[in-house]
C-alpha cells in the first residue's frame, strides 16, 4: 500500500512525511498527476493562500486529477488548506475551488474580539463516530492555523466541530475523502492516531 | 474553546542547551533533542529554539538538531536566533520547524517580515521583541536588540503595530527586565501589546512558579507564555503546570 502526497508548492510537507515515516507508512512525494495516480491513498496537504494554491494545481492539471481520483474511490485526506479547496469555494479572494464537495470556506469575523489566525490547540468534538477519530478520546485536541473554516452544504457530511466565536465544522467526510482542518501531523499522539487510522483503514470497510 | 498553549524555549549554543541569567554568563544543560522529546511526553505544546552560537561556521549543527527534532515530536516548533534572509528562513523550514523568528534582524530591516510572510505564509513568521522599560518613549516601553546589548530609538507599541502590519504571524514579547527574576512576566506590558494587535502574543520573561503563567494569561491577556529554567532547572513539569492551570479555570490542553 502506498500512499501519495499531493505537492502543490503549499507550505511545508516535511512534517506530514516524518509523521508517516514515523507511523511505518510507505510514501511518496508527487507534483505529478501520473505518479499520484498511481497511489493507493492520498493526502492533500497544504497551508498558504486558495487563490494562487488553486492556479498551481491547475496549471499542473491536479484540479482535474482530484476529480478523477475522488471518483475512482481510493481514500483521500484534505489537511487544512487541502480540506477547503475540495470545496466549491473560497471567500479568500473569491476563488474557484476544486469542487468535490458542494460548500464554501468561509472567513472568521473580525469584529468578534478573535485573534486571526485561529492559531493553537482547539478541542474537536466528534459527531458521529467516524473511523478517522477511532480511539482517540472524543473533544481532544488538535492543532490549527487558519482565518477561514470550511462550510460544506449539507451539514450530514460534518464529522466533527470546533468552537472559536462560532461553532464550525473541523472534519467532514463525504464518500472516499475525509477532510480536516487541523494538523494531524503536528496534533501530538492523538494526531498521530488519525493518521493511523486513515493509513490501517482497510477499502470498503 | 481555543486553549492557552504553554511553549517551552531552548536556547542552544553550539549544539547544547544552555541557560543564562539577564542575558550575561551561559552554563549548558543538556542535549535538545533528548529535552524536546521528555517535553513533548510531557505534554509541552509547542518548543522554541533560539541558536545563540557565536560564530557561523557551527551554524550547520542547528540544522541537524532542527531535523532530529522534526523526526522525533509531532507538535509545532520554531527556530530563531541568527536568521537574517530568506535563505536561512528556508532552511529551517525545509528542516521541519514549523515557524522562524526573526528579532534583531527585523529591527534592522523589517521587510524580512513581510518577504517571510509572502513566501512562507504568514503563520510561519514569528517577530521576536526585547522590551525594556524606557519613559522616554509614549508607551513607557523600547525595544533593545542583539541580545538586550543594543538599545534602539523604537517605542515597543509603536512596533509590535508595525509587526501585524508587516504580516507576522505571532509576536514573541520578552520583558528584559522581567527575564530571569522569577518574579513573574510583565503583566503590564503583556497586556498592552497583546490588547493593540490582532495576533497571538506569546508572553516572554520571568516565570518563576505556576501562578505567574496564571497571571499573564487572566491579567496579561497573553494567548500563549513562554518557559524555561522552571523546567530546565527548577524541577517543575510541563503537566504539572497544565494541572495547576487547569484548577484555576484557564483553558489548557491536558
Amino acid at each position: 500500500m502506498k500512499i501519495g502526497i499531493l505537492n502543490y508548492d503549499a507550505g511545508n510537507l516535511k512534517s506530514v512525511e516524518t509523521a508517516l515515516a514515523h507511523l511505518g507508512a510507505k510514501y511518496f512525494v508527487s507534483s505529478d498527476p501520473y505518479e499520484l495516480a498511481k497511489s493507493d491513498k492520498l493526502i492533500f496537504p497544504g497551508v498558504g493562500e486558495a487563490q494562487s494554491s488553486m492556479k498551481i494545481l491547475k496549471k499542473r492539471g491536479l484540479d482535474i486529477f482530484l476529480r478523477e481520483y475522488f471518483k475512482k474511490g481510493n481514500p483521500i485526506l484534505g489537511i487544512c488548506l487541502g480540506c477547503q479547496i475540495v470545496l466549491d469555494s473560497s471567500e479568500e479572494r473569491n476563488t474557484k475551488c476544486v469542487g468535490l464537495v458542494p460548500g464554501n470556506s468561509k472567513e472568521f469575523s473580525h469584529n468578534m474580539d478573535l485573534k486571526i489566525p485561529h492559531m493553537g490547540w482547539n478541542q474537536v468534538q466528534s459527531t458521529n463516530n467516524h473511523y478517522i477519530f477511532k480511539d482517540i478520546p472524543n473533544n481532544s485536541s488538535f492543532y490549527f492555523v487558519h482565518s477561514y473554516y470550511p462550510d460544506p452544504d449539507n451539514q450530514n457530511a460534518v464529522i466533527a466541530l470546533t468552537d472559536y466565536g462560532i461553532s464550525f465544522s473541523s472534519a467532514f467526510s463525504v464518500d472516499n475523502l475525509v477532510a480536516v482542518q487541523f494538523h494531524p501531523e503536528k496534533s501530538g499522539p492523538h494526531g498521530l492516531k488519525l493518521l493511523d487510522n486513515f493509513i490501517s483503514k482497510t477499502q470498503g470497510v | 474553546m481555543l486553549q492557552k498553549r504553554i511553549i517551552v524555549c531552548l536556547d542552544v549554543r553550539d549544539g547544547k542547551t544552555t541557560k543564562g541569567v539577564k542575558f550575561k554568563g551561559n552554563v549548558d544543560i543538556g542535549d535538545p533533542v533528548l529535552m524536546a522529546e521528555e517535553y513533548y511526553k510531557q505534554g509541552v505544546d509547542e518548543l522554541v529554539f533560539y541558536d545563540i552560537t557565536a560564530s557561523s561556521e557551527k551554524r550547520g549543527i542547528m540544522i541537524d538538531i532542527v531535523k532530529k527534532v522534526a523526526e522525533k515530536i509531532f507538535i509545532p516548533f520554531s527556530v530563531g536566533g541568527g536568521i537574517r534572509t530568506l535563505s536561512d528562513m528556508k532552511q529551517v523550514i525545509l528542516a521541519g520547524a514549523e515557524k522562524v523568528s526573526v528579532n534583531s534582524s527585523a529591527v534592522k530591516n523589517p521587510s524580512i517580515i513581510s518577504e517571510g510572510a509572502k513566501h512562507f505564509g504568514k503563520q510561519c513568521i514569528v517577530v521576536g521583541m526585547d522590551v525594556e522599560m524606557d519613559f522616554s518613549k509614549p508607551s513607557g516601553y523600547g525595544i533593545v536588540i542583539n541580545g538586550g546589548r543594543t538599545k534602539v530609538d523604537l517605542d515597543a507599541l509603536e512596533w509590535a503595530k508595525k509587526i501585524e502590519k508587516l504580516g507576522a504571524g505571532e509576536i514573541v514579547l520578552n520583558s528584559i527586565d522581567a527575564d530571569g527574576t522569577k518574579n513573574g512576566y510583565e503583566i503590564k506590558l503583556t497586556r498592552m501589546i497583546s490588547e493593540s494587535v490582532g495576533i497571538p502574543v506569546v508572553a516572554s520573561g520571568g516565570a518563576g512558579t505556576s501562578m505567574h503563567l496564571a497571571d499573564v494569561f487572566n491579567e496579561g491577556k497573553a494567548d500563549a507564555a513562554l518557559i524555561a529554567s522552571m523546567v530546565h532547572i527548577d524541577g517543575y513539569t510541563v503537566g504539572g503546570i497544565k494541572e495547576f492551570l487547569n484548577k484555576e479555570n484557564i483553558p489548557v490542553r491536558i
